[in-house]
Order: structure tokens, then C-alpha cells, then sequence
């Protein structure tokens, strides 16, 4: 494929816009508590349920840091090849609302705890890396819930103190593809960490979008609108399209864009201004002076390198030379951790080539139907790893192995057991096959006579005949082998 | 016995310990004589009651291993206290009930002392005369009229009147130093990370202290040994080996080398306060010391970084009063309109002064010019003590530049009442203890006070100095009981 091919432009009359995009991922922490406070994180508790003291900021309360998420932190920023700082720093970000108890947030602003990495993308047209400006550690906020009460408004504070993670790339995303393609990355990568479950449906995971246009072939960077708290992959792609196209049609009609703060609408399908530069909230950030300034050593880093798991890039490799699969293949098995750990687990004892086919082929399709995930799979990775063994060995062919198959998926059931119950075993006895063929033949003489004077094309209805009369478990290499000899 | 509230603290515990006395006994002499001095207004909430109730209780089972067993005390009301009224002298919380303890209060009562009441301060600590407080001024014993001090006035006031035998003050510009001196008691400001700063209202949290104010040392080196323990739960609580200041407490202070700092000899000082400090000088010498003469070059510069760092943190901080979730709400159209009218009623006038401040300096444009810079200006100011420890133990200036002044006297003049820190600040800034000791009268009669300034962690060598000094200067306070009819 050529690279133009797959490139993203906004045509306009005689003007082609290149659409320049930089995402600040908010991630969720894995973590038992919060960042600052030991109250817990369960998604889903009753309101107010999981607030501590420090959380909902009495009097008097201050925060400690809860080491587990400095570590999650770096683990995240190993995992995103960029540098560790061995000194960084919690500012107060100011501003009044009712759902942040203390009315500042603590987060980092000048000195944040990963400073550059990368993340690789596999496109349709070959590798794109997308740089990481930095990874910072802050609070969440407590949530708001206007529509319980037509005059008040409601304050869930369970939230309000937990660890997040601001992921900010550099402004190298050019497509709303390529946004899906590093999200879901960025998902893999701290999923096979450990350190953020990447659930957009529970809020553990949402972005702002940085979108700018310019002519293709610029270099200068154009004006750009940030499009806050879009919580899911497919919102962004829209809200994306939609900005682009409304800045190319202001700078078409001579008109200059604002830079701004805007919200996606989905409903309606278009972003919407929030707040200009000019009322932008001044943060008046400045050193918490309740932290001390957080000191990891070099020892603590290397010792957090050592605890982190093969990665995604890192095992598409492994099994492209390993396992002899195709890049296509392995993006796909390694795209998710779960994925990547059934594919391992149904290799251990049976046939690469198969089981990646029946992964990729039969059991997507079959979950996908079901609206399962693989980790809620009704077939196991071994009684899997067993089909496949049965498929290789001959017991039962590939056609009965399907049949096989979807009984399996109604039940983790025993392959071998639905072969044997249903009497599915294929037939591979020459004599009970030669006795079955010199029967069909026998009922079809004047075919195998057409056959004999040159019809040779008649060959596929005996083999068709055998199959049909053994109810389709006749070995069908075997069947070839004997038909030749008999006809 | 009728003298017990003349008794200072650690005669009444060996009285207890000896069982001279009951709790009972010298609680209800100290409940008697607070209900009498109602005129001081001296407390912001009494407690009398439980109080009297729990000394009978400690009574009934005493554990005399304690170090305060049995001895009432009220507390400054900025500690949290479980189940007591908390209102750091402010509207905003006039009705705020704490569930905790502060780390500091609990120390004290694990030590078995029996909390009497909360003690009137200058609203969120800010202010140096307790006229800021919701609750009112507070009469200094001394004479009728004058401030205590502040901000831990009310906390100065009780000890000289001898309301409580001892208490606990914060001091976060001179808020437990000043208000001694003001009324010729011994207040002790430990150095930064020494006491927990967790469950006390925050004021400016690089600054904040707690510290005991006594009428002597040897009671102030034993609360400080109570008081001072390593807190996980203040991530800038400092773990080191703290001593038993009052087991330790030595008056031998031979050969020790006090610094005497030029900068501190400031225009218009008056001649009473540079009089107090060459007396001062005459006493360390007469207590075996050798006198230094030392410089602290960025002294002049330490005012205007403290009021800038201060309201830079305090408008952070005060952003929790808020009226969402506790403390008093004024109704609103909408959300801005609730917090506006709750944050202009709730506060007074020298909080909302030091919210603005803060928030000045913190914007993004001034930031850098002030902020920063006075960032920048703390650390050379830290860098001078630094330098002068190399060559002596301790410092010795006078504790403030006047002695008590009347009530009103500076309310309309925020500068002039700023200007009494003057002494005081740079120890908060540097993150040093002191002390102050009454040390001599001006020409009114009024108490004057010196400071002993240390270096890091070293609270027993200023408690020492301090302990050989009294002994010389024998101070007599001068209070007539003026207020009770």
C-alpha cells in the first residue's frame, strides 16, 4: 500500500489540510487506594461510600503518598521507553468547584515523574512512532450529578483522590486512525503492565483532544482547539473529523480560529465552544508545601525494570520469529494481554499454525457473535489445545472439528468427549474405507465406467458419495488414496 | 489548697505523682479560676464539665507513670479536637465538630493531661494581636486594654493568668513567641517537621508549627518532649532522635558561643529593646557563654519573603472553606454567587487581606516576581544561619521590637502590625526553633522578651541556654488578678 493512500487530508476547493493531532490521556492507576489517602478505589460503590478524611479535605487532613502508584507510574513510563526523573514535584492546581474538596488538585506541572518516551503504532502502511512528551501523576476529582434533583446538584466524592496518570503525546498524530491506533496501544501497553485497566466505559480511561489544521506540506503548526473529556475511541475520531473540518471551513472563508477550550456534543455530533484563551482559568500553581519532593533512585528504577513483563512490541517479535507468524497475525494476537496469554497457553501442547487460524479465525468470529471478551471465553485454552491435537492427528477432520466447535462454545466441554458421545471420529481403517468405497462404487457403475473411458472430473462426485455415506467421517486423504486404486 | 493555680507545671505533676493532690482537685482550681476570668475571653469554647468529669476518672485509676498525669490544660483552638467545637477564631467554622485528634492534642492526652477548653486566637492564626478572631479580642493579664499578642493570644493570655498551667500554641511568623513575650512567658517554636502538623487547622504549610508556651522552661522542655514525635501521617514530619528535653535540661551552658546579629539592630528600634538585648548579652555571659557578634545579611529582606510565601500558601489552604461540605454556608443563587457570599461573610477582613495577597502573588504574570523570587530570597535567608552555625551554637535577639501595645492601636495599620514579626520570621523561614523568655519590663511595666535562636533539631541546647538565663534574669510577672471582681 502506499503511504498517500492511506493519508489523511481535508480537501477544500484547490487546498489540501493536513490535520495535526496531540492527546492527553487521562489514566486510572490500578491501585487498592487512592493517591494521597487509603480510602479505596472499587468502581461502582454507593456514593460517598470509599471518602476518607483527606479525600473530602476537613480541617486540618493532609496527604501522603501512596508509594504503590509512584511505582505504577514508572512501570508506565518503562513501559513507554521514556526517561524516569529521579526528582519530581506535586503542585497545587487551584480552582473552585463543589466536587474538589480541597479547591486545588494536587498533580505535577514543571517537574512530572516520566519526561520522554514513545509509543510504535502499527499502521496499514507500515510502523509509526508517536512521541510521548511526558507522564504525570495527579488526583481525580469527585463528581458532580446534576440531573437527581431539578435545584440541587450532587456530590459523589469516591472518586475525588484518586491516582491518575496524564499521558501527553507530542502533537504526531495525523488521522483519526492513527488516534485509534495509539489509544489502543496505550490501553495494551498499560494493560500488560498491570498499571491501568483501560475501561472507557467506567471512566478509567479518557482523553483531551489537541486538534489543529494546516496546509499540506506547512510546517508551522496551526491554532489549536482542545476538546476535553472524551471518554471514548469513537467520540474522538467524531469530534476530531468534525473540528478539522471546522477550522478548514473558518480559514477557507478567511476567518482566523480562536484558540479555545471546546466540548463534543454527541448527540449532536459537533464540538462547541467552552471557554476562550482570554477566560482561562489562571491554576496558580505552585509547589504543594505538604510533599516534599518525590525521590526515586536509580536502585528503585531498576529494580521496577527488572519486575516488567514482555511487552507488546516486544513479544510481535518474538512470535513473528519464534512462531513464524505473519506481522498481521502477531499484531493480533499480541494486541491484548489476554489474547496473547490464551494463544501461549493453547501452543504449549499443540500446533502453531492451527491454533493461530482457529484463534484468529473460528474463535474471534464465535466471541464476537456472543459479545464476549477472550478472558470470558467458554472454551478454555486447552480443551482448545486439544481440538487442534485432534485435528492433527487425524482423529476428526477439519470440517467435523467446526461441528466440534460450536458445541464446544456452548460449554467448556472436553473435545475428545463430544467426538467419542457423537460418534464423530473419522474414519482412517483402509479396510472399512474400501468397503465402504467398493460399495459406492458399486451403486454408481455406470459413472465409474464414464469415469474409466476419460471423465475424470467424475473423480470429486465419488469422493463427495463416500463422504456423504460415512456421514462425513471419512478420512478424506485416505478416501482420495483408495478411490485412485479402485477406480 | 488554695495556691495550686500558682503552681507551675511540673509542680503540680510531682504533686500528682506524689499524691499531694488529686486531678480532681487541681482541675476544679483551674475550671474555678477560667469561669472567673470570663473577662479575658480567653477561651473560645469551655469544657468544663468533661473536664472535671475525666479527672475524677483519672483519679479513680490513676496511672501516675505518666508524664502529665492528670493535669488540665486547654489548648489553642487550632488543633482538632475529637468531638470539641474547632474554629481556628473564624466564622467559617463557628460550627465545626471534629471526628479526629490532632497528632499533637494526642500526645498530650496519651501523656494523661485532660483537655479543659479551646483557646481564642487570631482568625486562621493570621494576625499578631488576637483583635482578627470571630470570638473577639482577648484582654492580656498584664493590664486591661493591652493585646496579648497573637495569634496565639488567647493561649499567652491563659497561661499568665494562670488559667491553665501550661498550653500549646502554632507559630507560623512568631505566633507563639511574640504573644510570650507579650506576656512575659516562655514560648517555644520547634523547629520545622519536629511537631505534626496533621489534625492542626493549616495556616502557610512550610511554615506552621506547634509549640508549648509555659511560664518557665523546664514545663516548656517537658511539653516539647510529649509534643514532638515523628507522624507518618505529615509526609514533612521529620524523623529524628528526639531527646527527653526535660530529663536532659542542663544549666550548664559553659563555652557555649552565642551569635549576636548586626542586622537586627533596626532603624527606629527602641532604646528599652536595645537596652533588654545588651542586658541580655551581660546574662549570657554571666552564664559562662561567649558572645559572637555574627551577620545574617538578607535579615532585612525576611518581612516581605514571609508576606508573600505565607498568604501564597494560606489562600491555597482557605480554598477548603468553601461551604460545600462543612462549616457555615450562606444560601446563593448558584454555585460562584454561594461561594462568594459564604467566603465574604464567613472570613474576616485580615483573612480575606491575605487570600487576596496570596492569590496576587501566585498569578500567572506575578508568579515569577513574586513568588519565586521570595523562594529564591528564603533560601539565602537559610543559607545565613547556615553560615553562622559554622562559627557559633546559638543566636540571641530581642523577641519583638516593642512591648505589648494597646487594643486598636494597629487594627488600621496592617503594615506597622506585620512589623512586629519583624524578629520572628526569619526562624520560620529558615526552619529553626526558638525561644522566647521574659527577660526585663519596659518604663510601663510591660514584660519584654529575648529570643534564643537554634540550629535544626537542637531544641535542648536553646532549652538549656534558656533554663541558665532565667535563672540569672529571675523575671518577675507582674499581674494583679485586675479582672476578677
Amino acid at each position: 500500500m502506499s503511504k498517500n493512500k492511506s493519508e489523511y487530508l481535508i480537501n477544500r476547493h484547490d487546498n489540501q489540510y493536513e490535520v495535526v493531532i496531540g492527546l492527553e490521556v487521562h489514566a486510572q492507576v490500578t491501585s487498592e487506594s487512592k493517591l494521597f489517602s487509603t480510602s479505596a478505589t472499587k468502581f461502582g460503590a454507593e456514593p460517598n461510600t470509599q471518602v476518607s478524611l483527606v479525600d473530602a479535605a476537613f480541617p486540618g487532613m493532609l496527604p501522603v503518598i501512596n508509594e504503590y502508584c509512584v511505582k505504577q507510574a514508572i512501570k508506565t513510563g518503562i513501559g513507554l521507553k521514556a526517561k524516569i526523573n529521579n526528582r519530581s514535584v506535586f503542585d497545587r492546581k487551584n480552582y473552585f468547584y463543589a466536587d474538589l474538596p480541597q479547591g486545588y488538585q494536587i498533580s505535577q506541572f514543571k517537574d512530572p515523574i516520566v519526561g520522554e518516551g514513545k509509543v510504535i503504532l502499527d499502521m496499514p502502511d507500515g510502523q509509526k512512532e508517536v512521541g510521548i512528551e511526558r507522564l504525570h501523576l495527579e488526583q481525580d476529582a469527585g463528581k458532580s450529578i446534576h440531573d437527581l434533583d431539578p435545584k440541587n446538584t450532587f456530590v459523589d466524592l469516591n472518586r475525588s483522590g484518586v491516582a491518575l496518570m496524564e499521558i501527553v503525546s507530542k502533537p504526531d498524530l495525523r488521522s483519526p486512525d492513527e488516534v485509534n491506533a495509539y489509544i489502543k496501544k496505550l490501553r495494551s501497553i498499560m494493560r500488560y503492565l498491570g498499571t491501568c485497566d483501560g475501561n472507557m466505559q467506567e471512566g478509567s480511561l479518557r482523553a483531551d483532544v489537541n486538534v489543529s489544521v494546516r496546509k499540506k506540506g506547512s510546517k508551522d503548526f496551526g491554532t489549536r482547539c482542545e476538546i476535553k473529556n472524551v471518554n471514548s475511541i469513537k467520540f474522538m475520531q467524531m469530534a476530531i473529523e468534525y473540528e478539522a473540518n471546522r477550522q478548514v471551513d473558518l480559514i477557507e472563508d478567511g476567518q482566523t480560529i480562536d484558540q479555545e477550550t471546546r466540548l463534543f456534543d454527541i448527540k449532536k455530533n459537533e464540538t462547541r465552544s467552552m471557554r476562550s484563551k482570554e477566560d482561562a482559568h489562571d491554576y496558580r500553581y505552585f509547589p504543594d508545601p505538604d510533599l516534599l519532593p518525590l525521590e526515586v533512585s536509580d536502585d528503585f528504577i531498576e529494580k521496577l525494570k527488572s519486575e516488567i513483563p514482555e511487552l507488546p512490541d516486544e513479544k510481535k517479535k518474538r512470535f513473528i520469529e519464534k512462531f513464524k507468524l505473519s506481522p498481521y497475525e502477531a499484531n493480533i494476537l499480541v494486541s491484548d494481554i489476554e489474547t496473547s496469554n490464551y494463544f501461549e497457553n493453547v501452543i504449549k501442547k499443540s500446533d502453531v499454525k492451527l491454533a493461530t487460524n482457529w484463534i484468529i479465525g473460528e474463535l474471534f468470529a464465535a466471541l464476537n457473535e456472543k459479545n464476549l471478551e477472550i478472558s470470558e471465553s467458554p472454551i478454555s485454552a486447552g480443551n482448545l489445545s486439544k481440538l487442534i491435537n485432534l485435528i492433527k492427528d487425524g482423529t476428526i477432520s477439519g470440517k467435523i472439528a467446526k461441528t466440534v466447535f460450536e458445541q464446544m462454545m456452548e460449554g467448556d466441554k472436553d473435545p475428545k468427549k463430544i467426538v467419542e458421545e457423537k460418534g464423530l471420529k473419522q474414519e482412517s481403517d483402509p479396510k472399512a474405507l474400501e468397503a465402504l468405497i467398493d460399495k459406492v462404487i458399486d451403486d454408481n457403475r455406470d459413472k465409474a465406467t464414464e469415469y474409466k473411458l476419460g471423465k475424470v472430473k467424475l473423480f470429486s462426485f465419488f469422493v463427495g458419495q463416500v463422504m456423504k455415506v460415512s456421514g462425513g467421517k471419512a478420512n478424506p486423504q485416505l478416501v482420495n488414496e483408495i478411490l485412485k486404486k479402485k477406480l | 489548697m488554695s495556691d495550686i493555680i500558682k503552681q507551675s507545671l511540673s509542680e503540680l505533676v510531682e504533686n500528682i505523682k506524689g499524691k499531694k493532690l488529686s486531678s480532681s482537685e487541681v482541675t476544679k482550681a483551674f475550671v474555678e479560676r477560667s469561669e472567673k476570668s470570663k473577662e479575658l475571653n480567653a477561651y473560645i469554647t469551655e469544657d468544663y464539665a468533661n473536664a472535671l468529669n475525666k479527672a475524677k476518672k483519672f483519679d479513680e485509676k490513676s496511672n501516675l507513670d505518666l508524664k502529665l498525669p492528670g493535669i488540665p490544660m486547654a489548648v489553642k483552638d487550632l488543633f482538632c479536637t475529637r468531638d470539641l467545637r474547632t474554629t481556628a477564631g473564624s466564622k467559617i467554622l463557628n460550627n465545626f465538630v471534629p471526628t479526629y485528634e490532632s497528632t499533637v492534642t494526642q500526645n498530650i492526652w496519651n501523656e494523661g493531661a485532660i483537655l479543659m477548653g479551646k483557646l481564642n486566637c487570631d482568625e486562621f492564626a493570621m494576625g499578631s494581636s488576637n483583635e482578627t478572631s470571630f470570638f473577639g479580642n482577648v484582654q492580656n493579664p498584664i493590664d486591661k486594654n493591652l493585646v496579648p499578642g497573637g495569634s496565639s493570644g488567647g493561649s499567652s493570655s491563659a497561661v499568665a493568668a494562670q488559667l491553665t498551667p501550661i498550653t500549646i500554641g502554632t507559630d507560623t511568623g512568631g505566633s507563639i513567641r511574640q504573644p510570650a513575650s507579650f506576656t512575659g512567658t516562655v514560648g517555644l517554636k520547634p523547629t520545622y517537621g519536629s511537631c505534626s502538623r496533621y489534625g492542626i487547622v493549616a495556616f502557610a504549610s512550610s511554615l506552621d508549627q506547634a509549640g508549648p508556651m509555659a511560664q518557665n522552661v523546664k514545663d516548656c522542655a517537658l511539653l516539647q518532649e510529649v509534643i514532638s514525635t515523628y507522624d507518618e501521617k505529615d509526609s514533612t514530619s521529620i524523623d529524628f532522635k528526639r531527646n527527653e528535653y526535660s530529663k536532659e535540661l542542663t544549666k550548664n551552658i559553659k563555652g557555649k558561643k552565642i551569635g549576636i546579629p548586626k542586622e537586627y539592630r533596626v532603624d527606629g528600634m527602641p532604646k528599652e529593646i536595645e537596652d533588654l538585648w545588651k542586658k541580655g548579652i551581660e546574662y549570657a555571659k554571666d552564664c559562662g557563654a561567649e558572645i559572637i557578634d555574627i551577620s545574617l545579611p538578607h535579615t532585612n529582606y525576611a518581612l516581605p519573603t514571609y508576606y508573600i510565601v505565607a498568604p501564597a500558601e494560606a489562600s491555597s489552604n482557605l480554598a477548603r472553606y468553601d461551604g460545600v461540605k462543612y462549616g457555615f454556608r450562606a444560601e446563593g443563587e448558584n454555585l460562584i454567587d454561594m461561594y462568594e457570599k459564604t467566603r465574604s461573610e464567613g472570613f474576616g477582613a485580615e483573612v480575606q487581606r491575605r487570600i487576596m495577597i496570596g492569590t496576587y502573588v501566585l498569578s500567572s504574570g506575578y508568579y515569577d516576581a513574586y513568588y519565586l523570587k521570595a523562594q529564591k530570597v528564603r533560601k539565602l535567608i537559610k543559607n545565613d544561619f547556615d553560615d553562622a552555625y559554622k562559627k557559633v551554637d546559638a543566636i540571641l535577639t530581642p523577641s519583638t521590637p516593642s512591648s505589648a501595645f494597646k487594643i486598636g492601636e494597629k487594627t488600621n495599620d496592617p503594615v506597622s502590625m506585620y512589623l512586629n514579626d519583624i524578629f520572628t520570621v526569619p526562624v520560620n523561614l529558615a526552619g529553626l526553633p526558638g525561644i522566647s523568655i521574659p527577660a526585663g519590663h519596659d518604663a510601663k511595666g510591660y514584660p519584654l522578651g529575648l529570643q534564643i535562636i537554634g540550629k535544626a533539631f537542637d531544641e535542648q541546647n536553646i532549652l538549656n541556654i534558656a533554663y541558665a538565663m532565667e535563672e540569672k534574669i529571675n523575671f518577675k510577672n507582674n499581674i494583679t488578678d485586675w479582672w476578677i471582681k
